[in-house]
Order: C-alpha cells, then structure tokens, then sequence
C-alpha cells in the first residue's frame, strides 16, 4: 500500500490547490477539532497512538513533543516547521510544498491548536523557490478560506502563519540554528538544554517539527492512530517519504509503509541502472552509515531494523551506489559538503571537518599514505564519537556525529578501496 | 550547609553540597578542581563552543561540557578519567592544528591560556600535516592590535560586545574554517570598555596595541594602583618595564569595577611617557626659563609667598587644585593655605554657579554603593554621560537597565547610552530646569512650598509632557530608585537650581540623591577643605568667594596644583588672561607646554600618577590608598606631597613632618573613617536665571580623553574616534533656523573669543542648542562651557 498520507493526492489533477485539497476531505480535521473544541491531550493522545515519529531524521514520537508544551501557561508560544531539507539525498519536504501544501497548513493549525501557538512560521530551504510559491499560494487561499488568520471560523482560535525563506545554509536544518537564523541572527545551533518548548524562537516556547511530521498530522487524525500504526510498525507507525536517488532507473520520491524489504523499495524504483550489481547504499540521507550492497537487500526499511543492520533511517534519503562507483571519491564529496557546511562554532567540529576533508582528497589524488586511514578514523571520533561504539559526539549539534558518520563507515566497509587509492596512486574501480 | 534546596553531587570522588541548576564549572572552581576552559568567563552567557572542558558523567552517552552541563542530584563526575583527558586533548589538538604556534612573537606568550592549557593538554608532536588557515588582520583602532590568524573562536570578545559593552562591534561572520572574527565592515572600535576584549581574548589574537612588542609578560613588574581620570577609582595593575610604566590592566574588584577598565583608566598610562615630561625645575627670569635646582626652586617660591603675603596680604594669593589631585597632597595644600591665611583655593574648576555652594552636604557622594547600581530599579540622572564620564558606571546602569531597571535621563543632549532607556528628555541648560520642574509638577502631590522662589515660578508655569509624567510615575512606584546629577548638572549655570529639583524629586519619591562628580577626588577635596567655604575636614563655613572670583579680580600669586589653565576651567580664556595678568604663576605640574610657557613663572616638577603614592576618596566615600613607583628617569620630579611639606617647613609652618603620605593621613585617621557620605542639605539659595530667551545657548561636556593632563597626552587614546571629536553640534531645526543647512564649517563666537569648526548636523543635540565639547584644542581658545554663543558660516 503507498501513498496514504503526504502523497494522498498525488492521483489528483493540481493537488496543491485547495479545491482538490477539500475534495479528499481536507480541512475537515481542523474544523472539527475547532468546532468540537477538541481538548489538546486528546489530540496529543491520538497522535501518541499513532506512533508518529519525527521524519526530519532524528525519529523522536511527535505526540511526545508536544505534550512538553504548557499550552496553558500565558505568553507567545511558536510551531515552527522545518522545511529546510538540506540533508544530501533528500528531496521529500520539496514534494509535499509543492504538491500538498494544504496538508502542511492544516497540519500546522492543528498544531499550532494543540500547543497553544497563534503564531506559525515555515523555514523553508533557500533554494526551494517553486515550494515557496506554492506554500505562499497555499496560505493565501486559505486566508481569504477564513481558515488562517484571527477567530479561525468563529472558534475564537487565531492563527497566522508565514513562510521564511533560507539562504542556503545546511545548518540552518538544525532545529535550534534555524531558529537563530529566523531571528535574523547568524544560523549557529543553540547549547541545550535549554530545550525549545522552554526557550525557543525569541525566547518563547516552541515547537519544531519536520514538514513531513507536520503534513501527516491532517490524515492520521482524520483516520485514527490505530490506522496509521497499523500500517507501520509497532515501534514507527505509517507510511513514509524515502527519496531514492543515484543508480536507479526511476529516481523519485516513494511513500511506502515502515517495514516494507529494501527490495521492494528499490523495485519501485526501477532497480539498478543499467543492471548493475548494487554495491552499496546510503539509507537515511548523506549523514547515516553507508551499507554494502549486500548487506542492505534483506532489510526492512524501519528505525530497529535498520539500526540491527548497522545504519539508522534517518531522514529517508536512498542514495543507491552501483559497482562503478569509486566509495573514496564518495566519501571525498561528502566530506567537503561537512566542511563547508558547519557552522564553525565548536572546535571539534570546525578544524576536524576540514581536517577530514583534506587527508581524503589526498587519499583520492593518490597522495595519502596508510597512517592517514588511522589518522581518519582517530579524527572522526575525536568530532562526533562512534556510531559502532554507540559513542556520542563532541560538538553542540549532532553536524560533528553526522560528519564522522560517514568517514568511520566507508573505512569500515569499503577499507581497500581507500589502501588502493594509496598504493596504487590510482582508483580501483575506475582504472 | 545541607537541607533540602541542596542536592549533593560527586566530582572526582569528592562529595559536595550543591544548588541544583548550577553549573558544574562554578562548582569546580569552588572547590579549586581545575576544569581547562576557553570559552567560559565568569562574567559572560555560557557559549560552550571550544569544547575544552569536557568532562566524563556517568551514565552520560558522551564527554558532557562542564561549562554548560547543570548539576543534578546524584551526578557522578570525572574531570581527570581516561575518557575526560582524552576529550580534553582532542579539542586541544583541535586548537591547536590551525594554530600559528607562533609563540616567540607573540605578545601574549608567558601569558596565554592557549600557551598553558597545551602544556598540559596539547601533543608534542603534531599529527597534522596540511597547510594552515591564515587570516587577514583587521584595523579595529588605534588602542587593539589583531592578529587574527591566532583566534580560537571562544567568542568571548563577541559577547562582551553584547553583553557588557552593549554595543555589538565585534561578530562573528562566515561558517565552518571560514569563520573569522571581526567588525565585518573594517572600523574602530567605539566602546569606551573596548580594551577588555584585549584581557578576555586567551590568545594573542587582540592585543594591546600601544605596548606591543615593547616586553615580555614576564619581565614586567606589577604593582596595584587606583586609576585616576573619574570618580569611580577603578582598581588597577600598572605593570612597568624597566621602571616605566607599560601597561595597565584591572585588577578585580566586585565592588568596583569588577574585572573591567575603561579604554581610559586603561591606555592613559602612555601620558606618563610623554616627552612634555617637565624635567627640572625651572624659573623665568626676564622672560628667559631656566633650569634649576630644587633648592633654588623651592627658596624662589617661598620667598614669593612671603612676599605677597608681607606685601599684598594673603588675599591675593589663589589656590587652583586639580581635582584628581591626592588626597594627601590637598591635605598638605589645606594646611599650607591654612598657614599662610589664605582661603583662596578651590577644586572647582569647571563649576559656574555657586549660588549654594554653603548649604551644600559636607561631602558629596553618590548616595549608594556603586555595587548597588546593579539592582536599582528606576534611576532618574541629569545633566550626565556615564558612558563617557564614568563608564564603569554606565556598565552598572546597563546591567539594572537589562533586568528591567528603567533609567531617564535628562541632558543638552541625548547621549546614546548602549542601553534600554526609559526616557531621555533633551533642552538647552536653562530650558534642563523648566524639564526638572515638568518632572515635579507630574509628581502627584508634589510639595512646592519648600522651593526657592525662583524654583516655585518655574514649578508654577510648568507644563508636564508624556515624558515628565513617565519619568515621574517611575522614580515614584519603583522600589529603589535614585536621582543623580552629574558633570554637566554640576559643571551648568543652573546648578543649584537643578540640584534643588533634583533633591526634591529624590525625598518626595523616597529615592537616594546622589552626585557624580568630576576627577578622581572631588570628594577627597571635600574632606581636605579645598574650597574657599571648607576647612580641613569638610566642615562648611558661610563664604562666598569660589574659583571664579579668584580669577575674575587677578591676584597677585597664583599656585597651581596639576592644573593647565587653558583646558582646566570652565572659561578657559578668561583663566589664561588671569594667570597671564598675575605677577606669578607655580606651577606644580609633571608636563611641560607651550602655553604654560607664557603664563607660568616658576615650574616644579611633580611626580604623576603612578610615580607617585596617595589616596582618593571615590563617589561611594572610599578611601582608596596606592603605592608609588620611581619616576621616570632623567627627571628630578619629586611626588607633590614632599614638595608641600618643604615648602610648609621652609615657611616655619606646624604640621609639615612627615615621613611618608601615610603619615600624612594618619592625623586624619579618625576623621576619615567617620566620613558619612548622606549627602544630607537644606538648600535655598539659588541662582537666578539670566534672561536668555531665543538664543542660541551652547553646552558641553568635557571630551573623554582630554579630562586631565595625563589623558590629553595618551597618544593613542587621542587616536581613537572619540579623541578626535572637534566639531559643532547642532541640529536640524536649529541649522535650518540659522540658515546653516549647507554650512560645513562655522565661525563659532562667545564673547570676545571666536574660532572656526566643522559643523556636524546632529539630532541628538536639543532645540536652540549648540553642543561643543571643551577642553580641546580648538576649544581652549574659545568661551564658557555653558552660555550665550553665535555661529555664522565659515
Ligand atoms: C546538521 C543538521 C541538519 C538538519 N537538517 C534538517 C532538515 O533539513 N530538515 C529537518 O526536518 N530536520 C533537520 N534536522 C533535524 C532537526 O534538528 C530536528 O530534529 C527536526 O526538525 C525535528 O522535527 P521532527 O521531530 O518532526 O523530525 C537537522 C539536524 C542536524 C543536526
Ligand atoms: S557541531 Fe559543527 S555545525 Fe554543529 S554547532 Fe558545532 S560547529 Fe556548528
Ligand atoms: S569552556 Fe566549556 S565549552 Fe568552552
């Protein structure tokens, strides 16, 4: 079964406009719950049912982080969502803008209700310049709907909503950067605690969740969380977005239940190129650790399965690799991308990104010498701990644990390839 | 101390009683367990960036930032386990990997916690073999040197500039290795407090600009003084090189100036090294300066004295004391005057209005300790620029003022003060009574009958705006609130009447009143009587002689104690012509100038600040005493006090046989411990406002860096945007009143004084106003601070 929730209207002529949006029963939800005056922990419970898991990559349950809100205490109180998908590999956030903005609205107000924000804002990624007329579109018409705004319907509940759009900083994905950054400041990630539902955007409490958690609110609702766990796992309930990209014949982005075989999910996208043999795969977007071809084919695409294989979900980007790929050169791309994008503020982090990402464009121009694979991983760990050794990171955000990830994996994996490169001062796939 | 707001943690196997919430750093350093840390200061919000003070907790799935890791009930903590120390050394070798190690050229070497941390922490060999990050330097100004290949990027100087400054100058642009600190637009910095960056930065990244590369930390001697230029007495090292003076750091105090120092109490140092050091006596004879010795010197001037006094009468002689002079050396001067019959002498030297100069307190003080400021809630201050006068204590304010204290100002102009205001009212200095009176009349149920007349017909056609009403209602419903005057209220025409005011708002709103005054020691020159209408003490007697007397009928001997006349006094012309008109002017002063030159007749060289021991007594009413150090070399300049006391021997006066200037406080031991700074007084004698209607009025403050003779010869504090400022202020309106909306250069008139300036259209200035500094050189050739004033186009 695909496509139940985010992609519901995906069949649909023009789905991002509110008419097709109303036709499948969208802002039915939110009415009722206005008009029934829905008490919050009822919500909350729903979605605690639901088993909804965070989809921006870090999988916290969605009903847990709202109940940490008071919604009753007085002051301003803020849901910000997420859009700023800057995770390599993903591209599902881009999707649900442009083609269920509704969805997202809904599911905003919904939470904006829940919490007891009267104040919405969208952080969506600079680069997202369709998405964002989309969503600017969106929120128009469901102004003048009488569906945003002050005493939304005559329920005496106001919510506004804005879009912000990003300058293209990956940092500014972290939830607590991209508040920096939507108060003008420079996107840096914030010390926690203090935790956002105590001290979040201007000081207030906030909630942050990623575009899709927020889309998927509307439909499970509407459905029941006993439907939407049963379509996942018990432990991750729904269905969920993966983008698949890289040696496949239909790239795109797939809405699947949790738990459905890799395979499945690389059939639906066309399989590999050419028909190459599948030499290895990124699973949750460029921060995960990578898994050889072989070990990944038999896995179920959930949070515990994939953990027992050795790698995490993530935020659902597939990143398929075939056997021309050369995994130094890989590594060698990724390992710039973290360079460039910390932040700079912590010491680990801003000299160890840089560090990493040199010794591996020697190793791939043929320059390295074999103390440099120690040297790798000693650097690695001394930034953002050891996944296989369940070691957390140095560094404020988890950009330090996502920037080793990477490097401790591919050496773990993929070692000879990276000998090669040094011995032979060439590569071993591509010569 | 257990009960139940205690929690008890364990670090390194010690058991300690804490608060909960703390965090584990402070707790640390309490119990002298040393965590390495960058980023971290006492006194600034925890960034927990450098990654220097990881820690292992148990149960914690990472090395957790002592710095930023509050203590909860139960927490076990390791600062020196395998997993702490390898965390500890991976930053370090973070830091280090980028780093110039550039140590033998570097100004902060022997004094670097980059330097010492690595001793401990940091490999020796390097493992990195890549080439390093250089960044390009930035020109922040004439007082911080950069170097910015050498920053850690702890931020610690960023948010000082945020959070004690309140004046964001530094930030921090760019990301990843890319990150580099600066002013992103190259500029000076403005912050009068800008040289703590130079303290706060661990590396040799900003450092001192004027001392660098003149020494090593290590070859420099250290000694502690009281910093000498504002009322506050900023504790402070001078560090000295050789015998001279190199540097001068804060040296903490919570009471005071905490671990701050303003740029000035910081760089004037550089004053002491000028070569207008007066080196030997000298006497004109003919009009010809010759040097001499002390003994030719002294006897000149003792039979001077005699002289007048045999030949003229002690009337005509005239004291002119610095007000940052010593406590000791105002003593001695009192007891010389004493002895000779002359009340002559005064401290005032920028004051106008003396109307009620015998009803005021015996000495005046700030009503409240300065630690107190932190937690006012409602400050009303007048005719004052702490930022630019006393910056430790705007600091002070900037604090209360962030927690929510609402402080008013009400000034010839409106000073941006780095802080939330409540209100800043602007007038002209006659039109600053009438705003005061708006004040009273908005206080419900303000009691007039108490005012001097001429306070009453003000208080009687006043006309409370908004403002009046807001700055009224808050002196009224906060807590602790305060009205304070300042330099310029103490420096206006209008003094006793805004003093009135002030005093009456003050008791009918149950707030202290309190005074900020000019030079480190106006309050010591209280206590030593340095007033015509004060006797040894402080006690008052009914006199009516003060400074402008003494220069407005010339006398025949003028002594002239650390003052230049031409920046000095509130006239500065008028104050030259008197000392030029005088048979004979002493000078005893530790420069030398041009000016002096001409209207000097005999010059004794005297040891400054720094070389010299003594005391001041700052706004709070403490007595602060300070060792001195030798003057510099190639000079015969004796410290004030001992020039005094021979001079009180070679005129057979009692009381001149101290051995040492402790002595010379000693006889005042139990007088000064009984100081009781309550700045309690009746006042009713006031002055009557001149007629000044539809002119164009000019007020001033004195320039920041020109305050005294030391400052005006920091040559780099001259440097700096504020030393420079010479231009007229005034604004829009009143440039388009006189038709000078195009005008870039003024021809200033007062009096019979004119002078040509740049003109700065500025609408901080009030209505009908014209702000000028003082004590510049341009301005030195020019009018009263306050008064009358004409202006054409250049
Ligand atoms: C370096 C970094 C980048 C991130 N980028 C994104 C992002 O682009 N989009 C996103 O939703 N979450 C991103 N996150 C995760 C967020 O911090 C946060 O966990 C998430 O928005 C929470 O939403 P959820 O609970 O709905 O998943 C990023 C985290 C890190 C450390
Ligand atoms: S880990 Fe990197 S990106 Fe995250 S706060 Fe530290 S320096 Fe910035
Ligand atoms: S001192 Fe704690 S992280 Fe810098």
């Amino acid at each position: 079964m695909a496509n139940e929730v985010c992609f519901k209207n995906m069949h649909l002529d023009r789905p991002w406009t509110l008419e097709t949006y109303q036709s499948s029963g969208g802002y039915s939800v939110l009415k009722k719950i206005l008009r029934e005056k829905t008490p919050a922990a009822e919500i909350i419970d729903e979605l605690k049912t639901s088993v909804l898991r965070g989809r921006g990559g870090a999988g916290f349950p969605t009903g847990l982080k709202w109940s940490f809100m008071r919604r009753d205490e007085p002051g301003q109180k803020y849901i910000v969502c997420n859009s700023d998908e800057g995770e390599p590999g993903t591209c599902k956030d881009r999707d649900v803008l442009r083609y269920n903005p509704h969805a997202l609205v809904e599911g905003m107000a919904i939470a904006g209700y829940t919490i007891g924000a009267s104040i919405g804002y969208n952080y969506i990624r600079g680069e997202f310049w369709e998405p964002y007329e989309r969503m600017e579109a969106a929120i128009e018409e469901a102004k003048a709907a009488g569906l945003l705004g002050k005493d939304i319907l005559g329920s005496g509940f106001d919510f506004d909503l804005y879009n912000h759009l990003g300058a293209g900083a990956y940092i500014c994905g972290e939830e607590t950067a991209l508040l920096e950054s939507l108060e003008g400041k420079k996107g840096q990630p914030r010390f926690k605690p203090p935790f956002p539902a105590g001290f979040g955007l201007y000081g207030k409490p906030t909630t942050i969740n990623n575009t899709e958690s927020l889309a998927s609110v509307p439909e499970i609702l509407s459905q029941g969380g006993k439907w939407f766990v049963d379509i996942g796992k018990p432990s991750a309930g729904g269905s969920k977005l993966f983008s698949v990209s890289g040696h496949v014949n239909k790239p795109g982005n797939y809405e699947i239940p949790l738990g459905t075989p890799f395979r499945e999910l690389l059939e639906l996208a066309g399989g590999v190129r050419n028909g190459r043999k599948l030499k290895a795969c990124i699973v949750g977007g460029s921060s995960v650790p990578v898994l050889p071809g072989e070990l990944i084919m038999d896995v179920d695409m959930d949070y515990d399965a994939l953990m027992e294989a050795g790698t995490l979900l993530g935020s659902g980007g597939v990143i398929i690799m075939d056997d021309t790929t050369c995994m130094v050169k890989v590594l060698e791309n990724l390992s710039h991308f973290y360079m460039s994008e910390s932040c700079g503020q912590c010491t680990p982090c801003r000299e160890g990104t840089g560090w990493l990402a040199r010794i591996i464009h020697r190793v791939e121009k043929g320059q390295g010498e074999m103390a440099d694979l120690d040297r790798l991983e000693d650097i690695a760990e001394k930034v953002g701990g050891n996944f296989y050794k369940r070691q957390g990171g140095r560094t404020i955000c988890a950009l330090g644990d996502a920037a080793s990830m990477p490097v401790l994996s591919f050496l773990k994996h993929f070692r000879k390839e990276f000998e090669y490169h040094i011995e032979h001062k060439r590569c071993m796939v591509r010569s | 101390m257990s009960d139940s707001t205690t929690i008890t943690i364990e670090i390194d196997g010690k058991s300690i009683q804490v608060k909960p919430g703390t965090m584990l750093m402070d707790i640390a350093d309490d119990n002298d367990i040393f965590i390495p840390r960058f980023c971290y200061h006492k006194k600034l919000s925890v960034a927990a960036n450098c990654r220097m003070c990881l820690v292992e907790v148990e149960k914690a799935p990472k090395p957790l930032p002592a710095c930023a890791t509050p203590v909860a009930d139960g927490m076990k903590v390791f600062t020196k386990s395998p997993l702490a120390i390898a965390a500890q050394k991976a930053t370090m070798e973070f830091l280090l990997i980028n780093h110039p190690l550039d140590c033998p050229i570097c100004d902060q070497g022997g004094e670097c916690e980059l330097q010492d941390v690595a001793m401990g922490y940091g490999g020796d060999v390097s493992q990195y073999d890549e080439g390093k990050r250089v960044v390009n330097d930035k020109d922040i100004g004439p007082l911080i040197e950069t170097e910015m290949t050498r920053c850690i990027h702890c931020t610690r100087c960023v948010r000082f500039g945020i959070e004690i400054a309140g004046l964001q100058e530094l930030g921090a642009t760019g990301r990843g290795e890319n990150m580099r600190i600066g002013t992103y637009i190259e500029s000076a910095l403005e912050s009068e407090m800008s040289g703590n960056v130079i303290d706060l930065c661990p590396v040799g990244a900003l450092t001192a600009k004027p001392s660098r590369y003149t020494a090593r930390a290590w070859e420099l001697t250290h000694h502690d003084s009281i910093a000498p230029h504002d009322c506050v007495g900023s504790n402070i090292h001078v560090h000295t090189f050789r015998g001279l003076a190199n540097r001068v750091v804060p040296k903490n105090n919570e009471s005071i100036n905490e671990c701050w120092l303003s740029d000035r109490d910081r760089f004037s140092y550089q004053g002491l090294l000028s070569n207008h050091r007066l080196r030997d006596p000298m006497i004109k004879v003919d009009g010809e300066w010759q040097e001499t010795d002390w003994n030719t010197a002294l006897e000149k001037v003792r039979d001077t004295i005699a002289d007048t006094k045999e030949n003229s009468g002690s009337d005509q002689m005239g004291f002119l004391v610095s007000p940052s002079a010593t406590l000791e050396e105002m003593l001695l001067l009192k007891k010389l005057a004493n002895g000779l019959d002359v009340s002559n002498i005064d401290h005032r030297l920028r004051q106008v209005d003396f109307s009620h100069q015998n009803q005021q307190p015996k000495f005046m003080s700030l009503g409240l300790p300065i630690e107190a400021l932190d937690t006012i809630d409602a400050m009303l201050l007048v005719g004052s620029n702490p930022g630019k006068e006393q910056p430790i204590i705007a600091h002070r304010l900037r604090k209360a003022a962030k927690n929510g204290a609402e402080i008013s100002l009400i000034n010839h102009r409106d000073y941006s003060l780095s802080m939330p205001l409540h209100c800043q009212l602007t007038e002209s200095y006659t039109g600053l009574v009438s705003l005061l009176a708006e004040v009273a009349q908005s206080l419900p149920g303000f009691n007039a009958t108490s005012l001097p007349q001429e306070a009453k017909a003000l208080f009687d056609k006043a006309e409370p705006g908004e403002d009046s009403r807001r700055i009224a209602d808050s002196l009224n419903n906060k807590k602790i609130s305060a009205v304070v005057i300042g330099n310029q209220a103490i420096n206006s025409p209008c003094y006793s009447l805004i003093e009135v005011f002030a005093r009456a708002l003050a008791e009918q709103t149950d707030s202290t009143f309190g005074y900020l005054t000019e030079g480190a020691n106006s309050t010591g020159a209280c206590f030593a009587g340095i007033a015509p209408n004060r006797k040894l003490g402080g006690e008052i007697e009914d006199r009516s002689a003060n400074t402008t007397t003494m220069l407005s009928e010339p006398r025949n001997l003028y002594i002239l104690h650390n003052v230049e006349p031409e920046y000095d006094f509130a006239d500065p012309v008028v104050a030259v012509e008197t000392m030029i008109k005088s048979d004979c002017v002493v000078c005893l002063t530790p420069f030398i100038s041009d000016d002096m030159k001409i209207y000097a007749d005999i010059l004794l060289p005297i040891a400054p600040f720094v070389e010299t021991s003594g005391s001041y007594i700052n706004i709070q009413g403490k007595i602060q005493s300070f060792k001195g150090n030798t003057p510099v070399e190639n000079t015969q300049a004796r410290p004030a006090w001992k020039i005094m006391r021979v001079l009180g021997n070679l005129l057979h006066i009692d009381g001149f046989e101290q051995l040492s200037s402790a002595d010379v406080l000693q006889e005042f031991e139990s007088e000064l411990s009984a100081i009781k700074a309550d700045n309690q007084a009746n006042i009713t004698e006031v002055c009557v406002l001149d007629s000044v209607d539809s002119k164009l009025l000019r007020s001033s403050q004195v320039n920041m860096y020109r305050v005294d003779n030391i400052t005006r010869r920091a040559t780099a504090l001259q440097k700096t945007p504020a030393g420079q400022e010479d231009a007229v202020h005034i604004n829009s309106n009143t440039a388009a009143k006189y038709n000078l909306n195009n005008a870039s250069r003024v021809r200033v008139k007062q009096n019979s004084t004119a002078v040509g300036m740049p003109l700065k259209i500025d609408n901080s200035v009030a209505d009908n106003s014209v702000w000028i500094a003082a004590a510049t050189n341009v301005t030195k050739k020019l009018g009263p601070m306050f008064g009358v004033i004409e202006l054409e186009v250049d």
